[in-house]
């Protein structure tokens, strides 16, 4: 029998046709907010004054056949009644070997707008989303079913090309397609709306470049967007640019990856047409001028333990008109300790300082939270990227 | 943007008439120094991780997905020494010379019988290797059959210059062979006699030179020493007269400076990597060093 030629490197031997991870994630949550569900802006992020469990994942990936990959991602969330709430956040197939360093991928997945959103929340350096990514691409970021097909430059250096379309419906499309909580969004009706056409759909473009400014110093550069149209009037419009830079330095005498910093910032710019509703009663069509930015540093200091500190800015323009709990421009700073006793295992305490800026109908609010969280892998999980 | 436009043709121009010599990547620097020995200039080489850092957590930099792209030949352990950073890099890279069961893929533990294989594979025992100990380029006899497995996959791709790839194997064959009295020689008073080292990666050292290295400075792999493990090791040290601490170049030496202070041992700066200390860029001077230096410590 031929050796399978896009078999992944598996653990237990190359013996296994699919690799099965469970990974566990749980917080322990004080603040100063009852409400910390409205404070904190993603799905997996705790929602809770007490214990919380939003996100134990089970993951799968292994090579198809000659030709292709398959990946899926069940997430398992419990909700503040300890309810199980079930998520396929993703499941797709991705080819290995086309030409001229394409790649076609299909099926649900996270979109590749930014650095953040298309990972897993196990993964980030921080136990909560960053305001911008949560308010703009949505509480469980940009993700649906769609295609992607990306493209590596023939260039010295690592350049790569991406373009992808999802539905961009419901709470993945968040800004997009989204009929919203209760059939509305920023207080309009909204109706679920099947595609039209090609404009229903979320286009999702993207261009990263990297380059090594030394052997131990690492950057990457990279611009995404994303268009659609939403549901709060016929024409309605939306468009997201974002910016993203990493920069990466690792010791030349690493042991188990330390000491390293490691410096991530992405700027969000959306533009978002609300019009008149699905009924047309809304007396006044606004285009909201929104902005954010999140800016973290990493220092993972002695091997196993990283500290690390964020900013994080949303400007929601002000209006008159729409009174929503989202709309509220507001910052937020978090500082945080992370010890990895292995490269399976984590626990991380992080301090959060949360102030929402008095708008038209909202009130300034000034809240303080405090985390502990704690994670484990069980299994064949895949190494992760850069 | 029009600049890179009219950059592109000549890159391709460049790519395609430069395609004289094989590009080889290897994941780490002893594949490397094999690569180089076996290849000469007759190929363009770039490593991977760097010699002085620990080989289980390289970063996964973009610019090695460019290499991995355009490489000719991947030289991997097959051993999953790699397995945290090597294969996101492959499914970026989407390189379909370099997959496993290509010509293109040299994975080096082929034919090679590890040593110390798990009888069971959990993580409760620290970071075991299921398909056995992975640094295994170490051992002299077992570098020979990666650099004539290394030099049969270069002339099976680049047939003009196999009788130059052969050459060379036969060159570092009697080199190594010709070595391999010396170090025993200088090994030979040391037989049977116990080193202690940070991290479990000298088996197949200790089985070519006749030492035992089977105590360490971590209480698992990949665990960071501990106070009371430290001090198990100390009184190890003690009662059986260990001599020597062999710490590679990215382990916290002062842990080791320790230890020794409290046993009288000596610490013993080791490196799998040829590069990874000065006067160690090629394979046979750096087993030279390693030999050298272990046998002034423990006389």
């Amino acid at each position: 029998m031929t050796p399978d030629a896009s078999q992944p490197i598996t653990i237990g031997g190359g013996r296994n046709y699919m690799n099965i991870s469970l990974d566990g994630l749980f917080a322990l949550a004080y603040s100063s907010a009852r409400d910390l569900d409205h404070i904190e802006v993603g799905d997996h992020d705790p929602q809770q004054r007490g214990f919380n469990a939003r996100n134990v994942e089970l993951a799968f990936d292994g090579a198809v056949d000659p030709y292709f990959e398959g990946f899926a991602n069940i997430v398992f969330k419990l909700d503040n009644d300890n309810q199980t709430e079930v998520e396929v956040e993703e499941a797709f197939m991705q080819t290995t070997s086309l030409p001229f360093n394409l790649q076609l991928k299909a099926g649900q997945f996270f979109a590749a707008f930014g650095r953040l959103n298309p990972t897993h929340p196990h993964t980030w350096d921080f136990a909560d989303t960053p305001l911008v990514n949560g308010l703009f691409l949505g509480p469980d970021g940009l993700r649906g079913v769609g295609a992607q097909g990306s493209w590596t430059l023939p260039l010295p250096w690592y350049s790569q090309l991406i373009f992808a379309s999802q539905n961009g419906r419901g709470s993945t499309g968040f800004s997009f397609r989204n009929p919203g909580d209760d059939g509305m969004f920023f207080d309009r009706i909204t109706t679920d709306r099947e595609a039209r056409g090609l404009q229903d759909f979320v286009w999702i473009p993207r261009f990263e470049n990297s380059f090594n400014l030394s052997d131990t110093q690492t950057v990457l550069a990279g611009a995404s967007g994303a268009f659609g149209s939403n549901e709060t009037g016929a024409n309605s419009r939306t468009q997201i640019y974002g910016a993203d830079l990493l920069y990466k330095w690792k010791s030349s005498h690493a042991e188990g990856g330390f000491p390293f910093v490691k410096w991530q910032t992405e700027f969000m710019y959306r533009r978002f047409q609300a019009g008149h509703g699905a009924d047309d009663s809304f007396p006044v069509a606004e285009t909201f001028h929104d902005w954010g930015l999140y800016s973290q540093v990493l220092w993972g200091f002695k091997k196993g333990w990283v500290a690390g500190v964020r900013g994080d800015y949303v400007d929601m323009q002000d209006s008159k008109f729409t009174d929503d709990l989202d709309r509220q421009s507001r910052w937020r700073l978090s500082a945080n300790l992370t010890w990895y006793p292995t490269e399976f295992s984590k626990i991380r305490l992080q301090y959060n300082q949360d102030f929402l800026e008095q708008n038209f109908f909202l009130s300034a609010r000034e809240v303080e939270s405090v985390f502990l969280q704690w994670e484990f892998i069980l299994g064949a999980h895949g190494a992760h990227k850069f | 943007m029009k600049k890179i436009l009219l950059l592109l043709p000549a890159i391709f121009a460049c790519s395609l008439s430069a395609h004289a010599k094989l590009n080889v990547v290897a994941t780490l620097p002893d594949f490397g120094s094999l690569a180089r020995e076996i290849g000469g200039d007759k190929i363009n080489l770039v490593v991977l991780a760097k010699p002085t850092e620990d080989p289980h957590f390289v970063d996964a930099r973009p610019s090695f997905v460019v290499s991995l792209r355009n490489a000719d030949v991947l030289i991997d352990g097959g051993a999953e020494l790699e397995l945290g950073w090597l294969p996101p890099l492959l499914q970026n890279a989407r390189n379909p010379k370099i997959e496993i069961g290509k010509p293109g893929r040299v994975q080096a533990s082929q034919g090679i019988r590890l040593m110390n294989i798990p009888a069971n594979a959990t993580r409760a025992a620290g970071d075991v290797h299921a398909l056995g100990n992975p640094h295994f380029t170490v051992d002299p006899i077992i570098a020979k059959a990666i650099a004539q497995h290394i030099a049969q996959s270069f002339s099976a791709l680049d047939p003009a210059n196999a009788a130059f790839y052969e050459a060379n194997y036969k060159k570092f064959e009697a080199a190594i062979n010709a070595k391999l009295q010396e170090w025993g020689a200088a090994m030979l008073p040391f037989k049977d006699q116990h080193v202690v080292a940070y991290h479990d990666s000298w088996p197949y050292f200790a089985h070519r030179f006749g030492v035992s290295i089977d105590i360490f400075l971590e209480p698992k792999p990949g665990i960071p020493p501990s106070p009371s493990h430290l001090a198990e090791v100390i009184s190890q040290m003690k009662a059986q007269h260990i001599k020597a601490i062999i710490v590679e170049p990215f382990h916290d030496r002062r842990i080791a400076e320790k230890v020794a202070s409290a046993t009288g041992a000596k610490v013993v700066d080791f490196s799998q990597f040829p590069g990874g200390m000065p006067g160690t860029d090629s394979y046979v001077k750096l087993i030279d060093i390693l030999v050298s230096r272990l046998a002034a410590a423990l006389k």
